[in-house]
Order: C-alpha cells, then sequence, then structure tokens
C-alpha cells in the first residue's frame, strides 16, 4: 500500500513537474507578411495562444506525444502540422492561405461606380446620398453627374458620358431597357428622371466597358436595381408648394411580401406666382403621377418584384422668335407614359441561379409649335424657314422585352452566366398629318464568365450577339475585364470592350438603311478602399465608327474619339460627421457626325468638370446641411450653315464657364406620431450666369444664349412618415 | 480488492477531473474576461474560449463567449476594422447557435454584432444593420421575454438613437428600468451562463435620470 502512495505521488508530481512544454513559432499569410492576431491551437485541446503584432506566438501546453497544432484567422483557409510533444518546441512556422471569398476578391470595377450595400467596400452612392445632395432634388441623373465622367450639361436631359450623346447612356432597371427614363424633352431645358431615388438599393453607374449583359449603350449604361422587401410598413404623405402625395407601403408579417401604391400631383403654378421665370408658361407644368407594386419571397430564396408607374404631364412655353422679334414661339407639350417592370430572380439549386425580366412601357407625346403674334394668336408670316416651325407632332413608343440571365456558380466564387433578351419596339410618329411607323424586333445572346483566379486576380470574359430586324444588321461585341489586387483595399483594372448602337429614330424615320455606330473602349483604373473613403482613377480612350451622319447623305460614316483622365476621392473618416467627395474629369473629345463639317469637339463636351459634394449632419440639432459645387469649363458652340454642297462653320465659340452651388438642409423631428423630414433647398446660391449654347437666327445675323428658365430654382416641402409596424411600441407597452 | 478499489477510485477521480477540467477552463475564462486590460488581452480570452469550445464540441456556451470577447474587442481598439471583427463573431455565433438553438442570449450576441457594424457608417447603414439588430432583439423575445439583457441592449441603442428617429433618453429611460427590474429576479442556469450587464443597465439608467 505505502509503494502504491509513494508510486501516485511521483506519478503525480513527475506529471506534473514535466506537465507544461513551451511551443513557439510564427505565423506568416501565403506572401511572407506577419499575420497578427491569428489563433493557435493543440487540436482536441484548450491550450494554445495568438500570434503577436510580429506574427509571434509561444504557449505552454500539458500535451504530449503526437499532436496536430493548428492555425487558423479569419478569411484564411487554416493550417496544420503534426509535431512530437516531448521537449519544448521552437520556430513552427505557419503560412495561411486566403480563402477566396466574395467580400475579400478584388471586382472587376474598371469604368462603373457601384453604389449601395451589394459590396460593401465599393459604396460609392445610395438612395440616401440622392437625396441628400446639395441642390440635386432628388434626382438620380443630377446627382450622378457629381461623378467623374459626366458632363454638366442642363439645356438637355440625359447624362452625357466621356463624350458621348445623351441618348448613348442607356438605363436599365433590374435588367430591362428603360425606354423613357427622363420626362419628355422641352427644348433648351432639361428634364427630370422619372423615378424615385427610394425605389433602388443600388445604382451602378458605369461610364464604359460593362458587362456583356447589356447593349445598345454606346457611352454608358445607368444601372439601377430595385429595394426588395421593406423594413417595414409605412404611410407617407408629403406636403410642398410645388406638390402633394401619399402612399402606403404594406409589409406582411412574415416579411415575405409586400405591396404599396403612391400618388403624386405636381403642379408649379404657385411657384411660379412667387418666384419669376423667363419664360412665359402658357400651360403651367403639371403632372400626375401614380405608382404600385409588389414584391414576393419564394420559397427558395428568390424574390418576385412588380412595379409599375402611370403619369400624365402637360406644360406649355412661349419665347421670343429667334428670327422675328416680334414674333413668339409656343412650344406645347403633353405626355401620358405607362411602365410595368416583373422581374423574378430564383435559385435553381446546384449553383444555379435564375434572373428573369419582363418589361412593358408606352409612351404618347402630343406635341404643338406654333408661331404667334404679340397678342398671341397663330400667325403665317411668309418666310418658310419661319413658317416651317408650325408643326403637331404625335409620337407613341412602345417597348416590350423579356430578358433571362442564368448563373451557374463554379469552382469557388466563379461564375458563368449566360441568357438572351427580346425587345419588340413600335414607334409611330404623325407629323402633321403624315404617319411613319417602326417596329423593331430586336434579338440578343450573352455570355459572360467571372473568373476569380486567385483571391488576387479575377476576370471577367464577355461576349454579346445582336440582331436588329429593323435595320436587318447583326453584330458581334466582345467584352474583357482584368482586376488586379494589388493590396488590402486597392486593386488596378483593366477593361477592352466593343459597343454598338442602331441609330436613334428620328433618323431611322428617314432610312433604314443604316448600320450600328461602334465605339472601342479601353479602360485602366486604380481604386484604394476602405469602408469610410474611397480613392479613385481612372484613364480611358474610346474610339468611334459608324457615327450616323447627316450630310451629305444619311450614312454610318462618321468617326470619332474620346479620351480622359479622371479623379474621385469620398472620405467620411478625416472630419468627424463629415461625407465629401470630389470629383475631376479631364476630356478630350472629337467627332465628325450628323452635318459636321469634319471631327469638332460637340457642343456638349468640356475639357474640365469638377464637382466638390459636402454633406453634414448635426445630431443636436437633427439637421442636416449639404452643398454641392460644381464647375465645367466653357463648350464649344457652332453655328453650321449649308453652303452649296457642303457645311460652313459660319460662326463658332465657347460658351462661359459654368458654375454651381447647390444648397439643400434637411431637418427631422417628430410631429405626433409620425416622423417628418423637412426640407429646404436652392440651387444655383451664387446666381451664377449660366450659358448651355446658344441659338442662331435662320439668316446666322442673330444668336442667343440658351439659359435655364430661372436662374435659380427653391424647394421647400415636408416628408411624412408614419411606421405602420408597431413593433417598437409593442416592445414599450410590455414595459 | 484494495487495489482494485484504488484503480476504481482512480477511474472515478479521472472522470471528475475531466468534468472540471472544462468547469476549471470556463471558471478560467471567466475570470481573465473580468480582468482584461487591452484588446490584446480581450483577444486572448476570445481565443481561449474558442479553443475549449472547439476540443469540447458540444458545448455552446465557450462559444458564446468567444464570440462575446471577439465583439468587445471591436469596441476596445478604435483601429479595428469593425467588419473584420463581425466577420469573427458571426462565425462563432454561428457555431454555437447550431449547438444551442433559438437561444435568448445568443440573438442578444448578434443583436451586438449587427450595431457593431452599423456604427462604421450609420447613416449608410442604418437601414441595412439596424434592420437587423431589430430582428435579433425580437427573436431574442420570443425565446425569453424576462432577459434583463434584451431592454439593456435595446435601451443602449435607443440611447444613441437621435431623437426624430425614435430614440432618446426618455425612452432609453423605460427600458433600462426594465432592465434594472429583471436584473433583481434574473439568475443565470448555471455560474457559467450570461448573466454580465447589471451595473451597465445600472450606470446608464442613472444617466438618463
Amino acid at each position: 500500500m505505502k509503494k502504491l502512495t509513494i508510486l501516485l505521488i511521483i506519478i503525480l508530481t513527475a506529471g506534473w513537474v514535466n506537465a507544461q512544454t513551451r511551443i513557439s513559432g510564427s505565423v506568416k499569410d501565403n506572401r511572407g507578411h506577419i499575420m497578427a492576431g491569428a489563433s493557435i491551437a493543440v487540436k482536441g485541446s484548450y491550450d494554445g495562444g495568438v500570434s503577436d503584432s510580429a506574427g509571434y506566438f509561444t504557449f505552454k501546453t500539458f500535451e504530449k506525444g503526437e499532436q496536430i497544432i493548428i492555425v487558423a484567422n479569419v478569411g484564411y483557409k487554416p493550417a496544420e502540422q503534426i509535431v512530437m510533444i516531448d521537449k519544448d518546441i521552437a520556430g513552427l512556422v505557419f503560412g495561411l492561405k486566403e480563402e477566396i471569398n466574395e467580400l475579400k476578391a478584388v471586382t472587376v470595377t474598371a469604368g462603373s461606380f457601384e453604389a449601395g450595400d451589394k459590396k460593401r467596400a465599393a459604396t460609392v452612392l445610395s438612395s440616401l446620398d440622392v437625396v441628400t445632395t446639395g441642390g440635386a432634388n432628388a434626382d438620380i441623373s443630377t446627382v450622378v453627374k457629381t461623378l467623374p465622367g459626366a458632363q454638366q450639361v442642363g439645356e438637355q436631359e440625359g447624362l452625357f458620358v466621356r463624350g458621348g450623346a445623351g441618348y448613348e447612356t442607356k438605363q436599365f432597371i433590374d435588367g430591362t431597357l428603360v425606354n423613357n427614363p427622363y420626362f419628355s424633352s422641352v427644348p433648351d431645358l432639361a428634364q427630370r428622371g422619372r423615378f424615385s431615388p427610394f425605389l433602388f438599393k443600388g445604382t451602378v453607374f458605369s461610364t464604359g466597358g460593362y458587362s456583356a449583359l447589356y447593349g445598345q449603350a454606346l457611352s454608358s449604361a445607368l444601372i439601377l436595381e430595385s429595394v426588395d422587401i421593406p423594413v417595414r410598413s409605412e404611410a407617407s404623405a408629403s406636403l410642398s408648394p410645388i406638390f402633394l402625395g401619399a402612399g402606403l407601403q404594406k409589409v406582411n408579417k412574415e416579411k415575405k411580401s409586400s405591396w404599396g401604391i403612391n400618388y403624386g400631383y405636381t403642379n408649379l403654378a404657385v411657384y411660379f406666382s412667387l418666384v419669376p421665370q423667363l419664360v412665359d408658361y402658357f400651360t403651367v407644368p403639371a403632372y400626375h403621377a401614380a405608382d404600385a407594386n409588389f414584391r414576393v419571397k419564394t420559397k427558395k430564396g428568390g424574390i418576385l418584384k412588380y412595379y409599375t408607374t402611370f403619369s400624365a404631364n402637360q406644360l406649355g412655353i412661349r419665347r421670343p422668335n429667334i428670327d422675328d422679334p416680334t414674333l413668339k414661339n409656343a412650344f406645347g407639350l403633353k405626355n401620358t407614359n405607362w411602365y410595368q417592370n416583373l422581374s423574378w430572380r430564383e435559385n435553381l439549386g446546384q449553383g444555379w441561379k435564375m434572373n428573369l425580366g419582363l418589361s412593358f412601357s408606352t409612351d404618347h407625346n402630343d406635341i404643338t409649335n406654333q408661331i404667334q403674334n404679340q397678342q398671341n394668336f397663330p400667325v403665317y408670316t411668309g418666310p418658310s424657314w419661319i413658317d416651317s416651325t408650325n408643326f403637331n407632332l404625335i409620337t407613341r413608343g412602345d417597348l416590350s422585352q423579356v430578358k433571362a440571365v442564368f448563373d451557374k456558380r463554379l469552382s469557388g466564387i466563379s461564375v458563368l452566366r449566360f441568357g438572351g433578351e427580346y425587345q419588340y419596339s413600335y414607334n409611330k410618329t404623325i407629323y402633321n398629318q403624315y404617319a411613319a411607323v417602326l417596329p423593331d424586333h430586336f434579338k440578343a445572346v450573352f455570355s459572360e464568365a467571372d473568373l476569380y483566379i486567385t483571391n488576387a486576380l479575377a476576370a471577367k470574359l464577355g461576349v454579346r450577339f445582336e440582331h436588329s430586324s429593323l435595320i436587318n444588321k447583326t453584330n458581334l461585341a466582345p467584352r474583357l475585364s482584368l482586376a488586379y489586387k494589388t493590396g488590402k483595399g486597392a486593386q488596378m483594372s483593366i477593361a477592352f470592350g466593343i459597343f454598338y448602337q442602331k441609330p436613334e429614330n428620328n433618323y431611322l424615320f428617314t432610312t433604314t438603311n443604316f448600320g450600328y455606330a461602334k465605339a472601342t473602349h479601353y479602360i485602366i483604373n486604380y481604386i484604394k478602399n476602405t469602408s469610410l473613403q474611397t480613392f479613385r482613377v481612372e484613364a480611358f480612350y474610346k474610339k468611334y465608327s459608324g457615327l450616323v451622319k447627316t450630310f451629305p447623305a444619311y450614312t454610318n460614316d462618321g468617326t470619332g474619339y474620346a479620351k480622359g483622365v479622371e479623379l474621385y476621392w469620398r472620405d467620411k473618416k478625416t472630419i468627424q460627421g463629415l461625407d465629401y467627395w470630389v470629383s475631376y474629369s479631364y476630356l478630350d473629345t472629337k467627332r465628325d457626325y450628323l452635318n459636321y463639317p469634319n471631327q469638332l469637339t460637340p457642343n456638349f463636351a468640356a475639357k474640365h468638370t469638377s464637382s466638390l459634394v459636402v454633406k453634414r449632419f448635426v445630431p443636436s440639432w437633427n439637421t442636416g446641411f449639404n452643398f454641392t459645387y460644381s464647375y465645367a469649363t466653357g463648350r464649344p458652340y457652332y453655328n453650321l450653315v449649308k453652303n452649296g454642297s457642303k457645311y460652313d462653320i459660319a460662326d463658332r465659340g465657347t460658351t462661359i464657364d459654368y458654375h454651381s452651388l447647390g444648397f439643400s438642409m434637411n431637418y427631422l423631428l417628430s410631429l405626433g406620431k409620425a416622423y417628418a423630414v423637412v426640407v429646404a433647398s436652392v440651387t444655383n446660391m451664387f446666381n451664377s450666369n449660366q450659358v448651355f449654347g446658344y441659338n442662331y437666327s435662320y439668316d446666322g445675323l442673330r444668336k442667343e444664349a440658351i439659359t435655364p428658365a430661372a436662374p435659380r430654382f427653391y424647394f421647400i416641402g415636408v416628408f411624412l412618415s408614419w411606421g405602420v409596424d408597431r413593433r417598437q411600441d409593442a416592445i414599450n407597452n410590455n414595459l | 480488492m484494495k487495489q482494485l478499489l484504488v484503480i476504481i477510485s482512480m477511474f472515478f477521480f479521472g472522470m471528475v477531473a475531466a468534468q472540471s477540467k472544462y468547469e476549471g477552463a470556463m471558471a478560467k475564462g471567466l475570470e481573465q474576461l473580468q480582468a482584461v486590460k487591452s484588446a490584446d488581452d480581450m483577444g486572448a480570452t476570445a481565443a481561449f474560449f474558442e479553443r475549449v469550445a472547439d476540443a469540447e464540441k458540444d458545448k455552446w456556451l465557450p462559444y458564446y463567449y468567444a464570440a462575446y470577447a471577439n465583439h468587445l474587442t471591436g469596441w476596445m481598439n478604435p483601429k479595428a476594422d469593425k467588419d473584420k471583427v463581425a466577420e469573427k463573431s458571426k462565425d462563432l455565433i454561428a457555431k454555437a447557435e447550431v449547438l444551442e438553438q433559438n437561444n435568448s442570449e445568443i440573438f442578444c450576441l448578434r443583436q451586438m454584432v449587427a450595431i457593431q457594424q452599423m456604427t462604421v457608417d450609420p447613416m449608410a447603414r442604418w437601414q441595412t444593420y439596424g434592420a437587423e439588430a431589430n430582428n435579433a432583439l425580437e427573436s431574442a423575445t420570443r425565446a425569453d421575454p424576462n432577459n434583463p439583457r434584451i431592454y439593456y441592449l435595446n435601451g443602449q441603442t435607443l440611447m444613441n438613437t437621435p431623437e426624430a428617429f425614435g430614440g432618446g433618453k426618455a425612452v432609453a429611460k423605460k427600458l433600462f428600468e426594465k432592465a434594472v427590474e429583471l436584473y433583481k429576479t434574473f439568475t443565470p442556469a448555471s455560474s457559467f451562463h450570461p448573466g454580465w450587464g447589471k451595473e451597465d443597465a445600472e450606470k446608464l439608467l442613472a444617466a438618463c435620470q
């Protein structure tokens, strides 16, 4: 017995004395960089440690014999080593390989600005950014114009990107093309976009080199992704001297489905009586807009979304006639537009996903232009160049489309994507009783692969094949981009792509004997991103061919180029509570198109464009203050006059530089059970003289500056929302 | 016979030792958690709990504390990449949830992690992460409405929310009162189960007066 006790004591004490063995070593990543914060453990035991800031670790263990040491860290594949623990071990070296995952992998970004929460780090603009940009009045395109690549064009709606005309930028909602993203054109006055920023969770502004999923946009694509199920039910109302609106959004209890309706009425009569306008509105602009939506989550984690909007509006503007100042030009417009979009995103299992989009829109315009005398009565004066400006134009534009995209997950996070689209467009115009119809069956198939070769190197390879029945031509457009991660949050990308676009309808009404206009894009960029800061620099070169010429004949013989450098810096970090971004674009572009006698810088292209957007929310005042300053150098203008068999530049010049300082403030408060936001804003605070170009009289002797309809636009309004969801109250009632 | 007895008793002793090895580790970990002085200490504590959890395989509490300690490193180190910290916390929470489903305490932890991610850029993120935090507390309430930490955490969030968004001291005060009341009667299921937050709730309630 005694022996046994002694033996036990010996075993136990021996065990204790020799129990702990020291194990030490270091951890690196596969590039040989020191890794701090990795955890090291003897597998199956409690013993282990954490690597320090120099990558070293040391710990003691009771374990003996053959053991596995395992080292792990977030975002890396764990590494294991088998060791024999009989004495202290030093100098173990572990190398951890990065796991390829969507958050860390490079993203192919050349040419595109991602906005929204899809890629956390790449967030550039959110819907909140849109509504809190000073002077933008919650118009998506106006805010996009503060990003590099877009021009400050104020006389026409549309995004004029990198030397491209407004119609060379297309908008897509949930993958399908939007035919009339803006309210109908009015001469020399840019119109707003039709869609509220709150409809979208993400906006991708692609200034070139974009995916093979999109086509028929020579310069740029604005890709809008609608919101899924809203966070909560809500009733809303808005009040302003300019408009009234009300809406309801209902989310079911399980947050699996929702529906909503909205109606708004805009009328500028009160506003115009308070703020004099430079043009005479004989029909005050008035807009009715109604929309409805429903969204349903499917069992497999997909979602079905439907959105429809209907609007009707009218306006009439009277301006002095440029050829004869004793006369007036009266322009009247009535528009109705109905848009609907159904999209279905579904997981098909085994790595397959499907995106199906259906959309239909119809747009009707009734436009008149009338020469009137000082008493506002129609007159015929004799000279054909004046009388021929009398016209009545009725247009109808329908677009029906279906688009299907299938995704197949390959190894890792690489994805193969393919699909097709079919668009049927029907355009009819009646110009002074002369009717013309343009139907087009447009088909496209496309395929694209996102290949993640390593966490640091990704490629996007795509190709698109299109056919338009109207011009009866096909095209094949390859697209390629590569991205390489150069460091933490930093990457370089390059992109190349060929883009085609069929001519605009106003040329096709004359002849359909056209081919596609073609642009070849080359882009290189560098981005450095942290969650609160983004720096980006991008250079591009574009070559155009096949641009529409209208003289001496309607052909595709136009050519051109564009090149430039752009900078972007957004910072929410340096000054607490201050969010600002700066963008700068340098553009050198020339094109020979329409009736240009040779390659000229088009009248929508400024050499230097820059914007500074500053936002500050002061929590103690519940108020946000937002400023936007935009600057652009003057743009060229020309008076092209036909001289025998050619067009001459009878006059040319450059407009004055463009300056604009917009301001808005939003004050948050509770009004009874409602949360309210009071918004006040003004555009062009400094009352800068803005000239967008010149109009010439027929004889070329008179020229008139194209300016905004008023130097400033003021807005004040209150937006109220009531959360129908009483969750917060329910918790409070439990107290 | 005696030898047999010794062997048997040694066998039992061994089992008791194994049992108390886990308990000893938990006690040691919780002690460490109390004594933490720096973000590095907190990180080491988190790693310790994770090792215990990985070795035990069937116990959710060490994963819970690993996630809790890991989450706290995000606050203690002002330079921490909160998104990266949250990624790790969520990873550990998911492991705890596999072992213990529908637990109010784990849902509370989910709320804390979502709030931490929201603070990176509150203006831009409250819609996503604010909703995630609210959903977590709703689930926590459904699982156990008498968990004081639900009201403490909700109060803490609302205290830092502007009044115009439904926050403010007045709203938070009610929640802290509720939390303090529940803490009085709350007894953790074991000495290792979560019981933290009482002093903080009292402190914040005082700050709301």
